[in-house]
Order: C-alpha cells, then sequence, then structure tokens
C-alpha cells in the first residue's frame, strides 16, 4: 500500500510539469499582455519595457518556465498585473470554490446516491421513470441556463435568496450555487447509482444476505451498496477537479469571488502569473483526488489489493 | 465658486421635480447624512496609485478620495480652482501654482506645494513604473526622468520649483495655455508623505485629501468608504459612505439592484437596456459621457494610404447608418456623432455639432460612387478588427457590416474580425499587424478638446493607433497649444479638426452615453462628463 502511494506520487511529477508547461506556453502565444495594461493607448515604450522587465516577460519562454517552477518550490507564485501577489489571490479564492465544491458533491453524494439508490430499486416504477425524465432535462439544460433561471425565480421573484453572493460567501449563501453546479454531475451519479444497483440487484451475494435473512436496510447499505458505488465514487472523485475548475459560469453568475473569477480575470488581461499559477494547483488537485479515489476502492472492496 | 452655486441651482431643479421636495439647509426632510449606500464596482486592473491607474474602476475611487488642484464641474465639466488659489501664467508655459491654505489629508498631515510636487516627480520617475506618466511629459525634465530608453539621469522634474509652503512653479517644455485644465485629472492628485514612507501599507489602505476615507479594502471584492466629517473642501458628502462591491459580471450587479440588495449600478447591461425604463423608472440615468466610438484605419499600410484613398475612407463612413444602429442596437445610449469631439465639451468648449457634414450621413449612393472612384475596397472586402471579450463590439461591428455591405450592395464587402482578448487587440495594434479599420474608443481624460485630438491624431501622439500623420493638423494644434486666448485656441483646434475630416483621419461613429440604475433609497444621483456617479452628491433615505 505504502509503495503504491509513493509509486503513485512519483508519477504525478511528469504529469504536473506536462501540463504547467503547456498551459505556461499556451498563455506566452497569446502575445505580449503588456500592450492591454495601458487601456486603449499604447503604454510609452520605456514604463512598457520596465514593466516586460518586472514582470520578466523580456526572457525566452523556456527561461521564463525555469525561472517559474524554481520560484514555485519556495511557494513563490509570483505577482499578478494589479500588484498583489498570486498566493494572496489564491488565499482568497481557494477558500471559496472549496466551500462551492463541499457544497456541490456534498449534493451528489446525498441527492445523487440516495435518488440513484431508490430509482433502482424501484425500475421501471413511476418513480424510475420521473426521476429518469427529471435528471434528462438537467442533463441537457445549459448549466448557465440554470443558474439564471434559478437567480431570477428564487433571488429576485421570490426573494428567498440573494442573487449575489456576498465577498465573505458564507456556506448558507452558497447553497444554490453549488446546487447549480452539481446539477449535471449530479443528474449523472443518479443515473450511475441507478443502473449500478440495478444490476447488482440480481447478483448471488445480494440473494445470499437476502437468503441469510438480514434485514433489507442491512442487505442494501452493507452489500449491495458497497459495491455498486465503485463506479459512482470514481466519477465523483475526478469531478471534484472538474467543479473546482469549471465553476466559471457558476461563479460569475452568482458573482462568487472563487477560482473561476481569478481564472477568467487571467485570462482576459493574459496575466500568466494568475493562470499558470490557479490552473498548477487545480492540477494538483486533480491529482490528489484521483489517488485518494484508487485508494478508496479497496476500502469498498478488500478484494482489490495495492501491492 | 460660480460652477458650484450653478450645478447646486440645477440640482434643485431636479430635486424639486423628483421629490418636491424643499430645497433649502438641507437634511431636513428625514435624509440621514449618515447612511451608507452600495455601488457596483469592477476589480482595478492596475495598482491603485494616482498616475498609475488609467480605467473607469480604480479612478472611481481616486475621484472620491481625492481632490486636486482643479477639479471638474459635474455637470458641465469646466474645471474649476479646488485645492488651487490660483495658478497664474504670462507666456503659456512658466506657471506659478498657489495652493489653498487649510487643507490637510485625512491623516493630519497638511497638504503643502511639496505634496504636489513630491507626487508629480514620483509619477514622472521611470522608476516607478506608473502607467500615466505621459501626463508628465510637458513639464520640463520629462526627457531626464522619464527618458525613452535607458536608465534616468534624474529623479525630479527640473521644470517643479517649491517656492514656497503653498506656492510652487511649473515650467513646461512647450507652450501649452489650457495646462491648468488638465490638473483635474487624478494623476496630478497630492499625495501625503505615508504614500512614500510606506508604500505597501498605503495601496493596503490608501490616504487621501477627498470627502471620503477609505475604512476597509479587501482587493478583488469590495472596498468601503466612509465619509470623512473634518474634511475642508466645499463639495461634502452627503451621505455616511458609499460600499465599493465587486461584481464579476454587470448582470449579477443589475439583478441584485432588482432584488433590493444594491443601490446603484452604474453600467446598465446591454442586454438589459430593454427593460430598462420599464424596471426602474425614472431612476434610470442615461446621460452624455465624454466618449466617442471611431473606426481607425492603417495608415503604415500602402492599400489604405494612397491618393484617392480618403475617398474610399468617407464613402465608408457615409454607407454606416448611424441613426439606425444607435437606436436598434444601443437603444438610444449612444449618438450619432458628427464630429471627433464629445457633447459634453458645449459649444464653448469645442464640440460643434455638424462639423462632420455630409461625410457622416447615411447616404448608401454617394458611397457607392465615392469608393468606386478611390479606386475600390482594398482587396475587395474590408475586415473591421475588435476585441470580443468586452462590452458588445460584435453586435455593432456586425450591424456596421451589415450597413456597408447593403450600400454597396454586395454581401461580402465587410466582415468583422473578431480578436479573443483586449490584451491581444492591443497587441496587434501596437505590432501594427492591423489590416483594415478598426475599433477605436476613446475616454477623455480631461474635458478639452485638446484632448479629443492631439492624443489620438498627432503625428506618433501615444493613442495614434492608426498612425495617421498630417502636418497642417499638427502645425494647427501646437498654434491652438501656444494660443493664450481660450476661444482663439479652440477656433484652431477645430480647423485641425476640419483637416482630420478632410482627409478622414478616423470614422467617427457614436458619442456613448453613460448609463446608470439606482434604488428607491437614493436621490440626487447624476452622472459626471466621465460617466462616473458624483457620489458624494447622493442623498440616502
Amino acid at each position: 500500500m505504502g509503495r503504491y502511494v509513493v509509486r503513485r506520487l512519483l508519477q504525478m511529477i511528469p504529469v504536473f510539469i506536462g501540463a504547467t508547461l503547456l498551459i505556461f506556453l499556451m498563455v506566452n502565444v497569446m502575445g505580449d499582455p503588456v500592450a492591454g495594461l495601458c487601456g486603449d493607448r499604447e503604454c510609452d515604450p520605456a514604463t512598457a519595457a520596465r514593466l516586460r522587465h518586472e514582470f520578466g516577460l523580456d526572457q525566452p519562454v523556456w527561461q521564463q518556465y525555469v525561472t517559474y517552477m524554481g520560484n514555485l518550490f519556495t511557494g513563490d507564485f509570483g505577482t499578478a498585473f494589479n500588484g498583489q501577489p498570486v498566493t494572496e489571490l489564491m488565499g482568497t479564492a481557494f477558500p471559496v470554490t472549496i466551500r462551492l465544491t463541499i457544497i456541490a458533491i456534498l449534493f451528489e453524494i446525498v441527492v445523487g446516491i440516495v435518488l440513484g439508490v431508490v430509482t433502482g430499486l424501484r425500475r421501471g416504477r413511476p418513480v424510475d421513470t420521473g426521476v429518469l425524465l427529471l435528471t434528462l432535462v438537467v442533463i441537457s439544460v445549459p448549466t448557465f441556463v440554470t443558474g439564471l433561471l434559478l437567480q431570477l425565480l428564487l433571488g429576485v421573484k421570490w426573494g428567498w435568496i440573494d442573487p449575489a453572493v456576498s465577498s465573505e460567501a458564507p456556506f448558507r449563501e452558497l447553497i444554490v450555487p453549488g446546487l447549480v453546479l452539481a446539477s449535471v454531475s449530479l443528474a449523472y451519479v443518479t443515473r450511475l447509482t441507478r443502473t449500478s444497483i440495478a444490476e447488482n440487484r440480481r447478483s448471488d451475494y445480494v440473494r445470499t444476505a437476502i437468503a441469510k435473512g438480514l434485514p433489507r436496510h442491512r442487505v442494501i447499505s452493507r452489500h449491495l451498496l458497497r459495491n455498486s458505488l465503485i463506479p459512482v465514487v470514481t466519477f465523483i472523485g475526478t469531478d471534484i477537479g472538474a467543479l473546482m475548475g469549471g465553476a466559471i459560469v457558476t461563479e460569475r453568475i452568482f458573482n462568487i469571488h472563487g477560482v473561476g473569477y481569478q481564472l477568467y480575470q487571467g485570462i482576459l488581461r493574459q496575466n500568466t502569473q494568475t493562470v499558470v499559477g490557479f490552473v498548477t494547483v487545480l492540477v494538483l488537485v486533480f491529482l490528489v483526488a484521483n489517488l485518494l479515489v484508487d485508494l478508496l476502492y479497496a476500502v469498498l472492496d478488500p478484494r482489490i489489493r495495492y501491492a | 465658486m460660480r460652477g458650484a452655486t450653478h450645478a447646486k441651482r440645477a440640482v434643485c431643479a431636479v430635486m424639486v421635480a423628483l421629490a418636491a421636495t424643499a430645497c433649502g439647509g438641507g437634511g431636513g426632510s428625514g435624509q440621514d447624512t449618515s447612511a451608507v449606500l452600495s455601488s457596483s464596482w469592477g476589480d482595478p486592473q492596475n495598482p491603485l496609485e494616482p498616475a498609475n491607474t488609467n480605467e473607469v474602476q480604480g479612478g472611481k475611487v481616486l475621484d472620491m478620495i481625492f481632490r486636486g488642484l482643479k477639479k471638474y464641474d459635474p455637470e458641465t465639466g469646466e474645471a474649476q480652482n479646488m485645492l488651487a488659489e490660483r495658478i497664474e501664467t504670462s507666456d503659456s508655459r512658466n506657471f506659478t501654482v498657489t495652493v489653498k491654505d487649510g487643507w490637510t489629508f485625512s491623516n493630519g498631515e497638511k497638504v503643502t506645494a511639496q505634496s504636489f510636487v513630491d507626487a508629480w516627480n514620483y509619477g514622472a520617475s521611470l522608476r516607478n513604473n506608473q502607467r500615466n506618466a505621459y501626463f508628465f511629459a510637458y513639464i520640463e525634465g520629462y526627457d531626464k526622468t522619464h527618458p525613452e530608453s535607458g536608465e534616468q539621469s534624474a529623479d525630479t522634474l527640473s521644470g517643479l520649483k517649491v517656492t514656497g509652503p503653498l506656492t510652487f512653479t511649473v515650467e513646461l517644455s512647450q507652450k501649452f495655455s489650457t495646462f491648468p485644465d488638465t490638473l483635474g485629472y487624478p494623476a496630478f492628485a497630492p499625495l501625503p508623505r505615508a504614500f512614500f514612507d510606506d508604500h505597501d501599507a498605503w495601496l493596503k489602505k490608501p490616504i487621501g485629501n477627498g470627502p471620503y476615507m477609505v475604512d476597509n479594502y479587501t482587493r478583488g471584492s469590495q472596498m468601503s468608504l466612509r465619509k470623512w466629517e473634518e474634511y475642508p473642501g466645499p463639495d461634502k458628502a452627503r451621505n455616511g459612505g458609499v460600499d465599493l462591491k465587486v461584481y464579476t459580471d454587470n448582470n449579477t450587479a443589475y439583478t441584485d439592484l432588482m432584488a433590493g440588495n444594491l443601490d446603484l449600478v452604474d453600467d446598465v447591461p446591454a442586454a438589459q437596456l430593454k427593460n430598462v425604463e420599464n424596471d426602474l423608472g425614472d431612476r434610470y440615468i442615461n446621460t452624455p459621457a465624454g466618449i466617442i466610438q471611431t473606426l481607425a484605419f492603417p495608415f503604415y499600410d500602402e492599400d489604405w494610404n494612397k491618393p484617392g484613398s480618403e475617398k474610399v475612407r468617407k464613402g465608408l463612413s457615409m454607407a454606416i447608418d448611424r441613426e439606425q444602429i444607435t437606436d436598434t442596437i444601443f437603444q438610444q445610449t449612444r449618438t450619432p456623432a458628427t464630429d471627433w469631439t464629445s457633447p459634453v465639451l458645449g459649444e464653448d468648449g469645442g464640440y460643434k455639432a455638424g462639423l462632420c457634414g455630409e461625410a457622416c450621413e447615411y447616404k448608401p449612393d454617394e458611397a457607392k460612387q465615392l469608393i468606386k472612384d478611390g479606386g475600390g475596397l482594398p482587396g475587395g472586402q474590408v475586415k473591421i478588427t475588435y476585441n470580443a471579450d468586452t462590452g458588445s463590439h460584435k453586435q455593432w461591428v456586425d450591424a456596421v457590416c451589415n450597413s456597408i455591405n447593403n450600400a454597396l450592395d454586395n454581401q461580402r464587402a465587410c466582415v468583422g474580425n473578431p480578436v479573443g482578448t483586449f490584451a491581444d487587440f492591443r497587441n496587434q495594434i501596437t505590432d501594427r499587424k492591423m489590416s483594415g479599420p478598426f475599433r477605436a474608443g476613446w475616454q477623455m481624460d480631461y474635458p478639452l478638446i485638446q484632448n479629443f485630438l492631439q492624443p489620438l491624431y498627432y503625428t506618433n501622439a501615444s493613442s495614434n493607433d492608426g498612425k495617421w500623420s498630417n502636418e497642417e493638423f499638427d502645425d494647427l494644434v501646437d498654434r491652438a497649444n501656444a494660443e493664450t486666448d481660450t476661444a482663439k485656441a479652440i477656433g484652431l483646434f477645430q480647423q485641425a479638426e476640419e483637416v482630420l475630416r478632410d482627409e478622414m483621419g478616423a470614422i467617427p461613429l457614436w458619442y456613448q452615453n453613460g448609463s446608470a440604475g439606482y434604488s428607491d433609497r437614493l436621490s440626487n444621483v447624476e452622472l459626471n462628463p466621465f460617466s462616473v456617479p458624483v457620489y458624494n452628491e447622493i442623498k440616502v433615505g
């Protein structure tokens, strides 16, 4: 187990380097960001040159990358164009997005799995058909439509929530945005769980468990659900990274100053330091989440062993 | 302060009309002068320093926490003395500035002549990377503190001399008669010692000398400004403070206004313009701002700079149906342009309606003929380049192209050419990569006709993106700047503008309005000519 984890951690290094290099190159291809810093007028050449030097943009790209990676190991993510260290931006953005992601994941786990189990056990019944239809609608409607609609109805028409999240972004204000963010994945989780449950319901070990006379809730939670959860856990695990990085639309609609917002600003202003810094962290989150998912397999199914 | 009473009178008239409240001593009619209002904001792009701020969002804050030598009247745009007791000159080149006594920064430090000279030296010094350094370019010695390349050979401007606690002299490198009127721009604001002593701390919580103080600033999300009770100026805040909230999207800000969580939105999103009058009624403001949109041409490209191409450019201008586009796409938040300045200057300031003449009128048949006479469109097609990330540029560019195509009976005559980001768009402009007309918006720095012409069309000027160059134009601008009589100076600027017209150096499209909407808690809301709300005049409750 320990060796497996070490091996996996070592594998992360090339992935990490490759990913950051790619992003670095992509942002750099877009051209000189200093041109956009002076608004609708040309920066005077002397100031532009100094700014370029300050941000290290006057060096060849490979050298910029090496310097950047070197600084990264000392925890220095560089400076955003507004003079703020990128770590400071991260310090404000990540907690907000993590809260939002937690809510979204909770929705996926609680609502998604419960609906999945219920429909999986009652296949073909009205409940099942109803939920299937509902998830189909959720999957086919884009997030920004769901978001704007809920914002308009709950926020403006009925006044149940504030349409915009305040800058502190406490949990209770993030519930609706979290639901919107989770909606599509939620539908997938429901469908995955449903199929998995329905499949395993007829398996031998479930029949044995029922034959032993175990109570129904125990059969379902201990035997049926535990085995059916493996694909679901995989999905949710990979979804953590996707949710954090993909929150741009939701964060924009509900005015959440999280990772999506900072990334959006960074891309608009062609701020290499911001974009690469945030994406680097997101890549790490993705990798760690994947590792955790793999380790969880062993918990769910003891037959899976890591040598 | 003749202008101030003027403004007050106008404000009173509005108040009476709207709320039928008496206009007297003020504060008596249930208005709470300690109540705080909330307003939408965007994250400033650059560090918040007077000489480093070149966009509206940062400028908004500077306008609240700083007062300079001059201030532009929120109604007329006229530059009036604020901290300046007087600014004297006999030759339009050497100015003696006397600062009013009794002004302090909000930390108690006195505002002296030194506060100005230090701030200006800081702004002009290359070492400080100030994006607005060029504002000091007219001052003698700028080329030493801010050379075009290489190291600076001086730290201070030789043209600035402190001659007394409250007096200093400014020597310019050339004659510039309207120089005093430029001093209302935030870049010329005075700075306290705290700015130089602990710069980082100052940036975290700026200290100025305006009617508001920064109470709390969380970068990227909110700035809380509170009324400075001891503010010595005549334009004290009529409310307790302003909370500026950063919005990721102006649509969300508008939604928040509708839901009653926000008091003021100073940028009504294009998508809401159709509903805004229904939603807000007379709490919607749509007033002219000092912004003009134009189409510039790449004069460095042979195809656009050969004999006869002025006919092509004029023809394109006449093929654009400005009326229709401003009506349908902009819901009348733009006005078709008929000169190269802005109505906010007023007749006396140099705005001249109709100066462009028939070249700015929609005449499809003549347009077609002119373009034919001029040798046709270069390459048979024009591509209008714009940045697609902000504003609703795509919509109007498509509409302009549509109008040109219809006028020329050729559905392939004009196409839009979107560029992903503003930074990339600016890149292509500075690298001279434009192959056809491109979007060129201009928001004035100060309400002077000079500011609408010189930075944009003078040879090699800072914002002359199309690199248009004309000796006659340059000569007239020089003469206008040297002219001490304002009326004569403006006349010369207008002559220069006529040269610009005859050559069609850029196609004027429309004047842009500032738009704002506010909640029923507020009254006395106005936008100044820079389309920024006049915060200190807003009453709450």
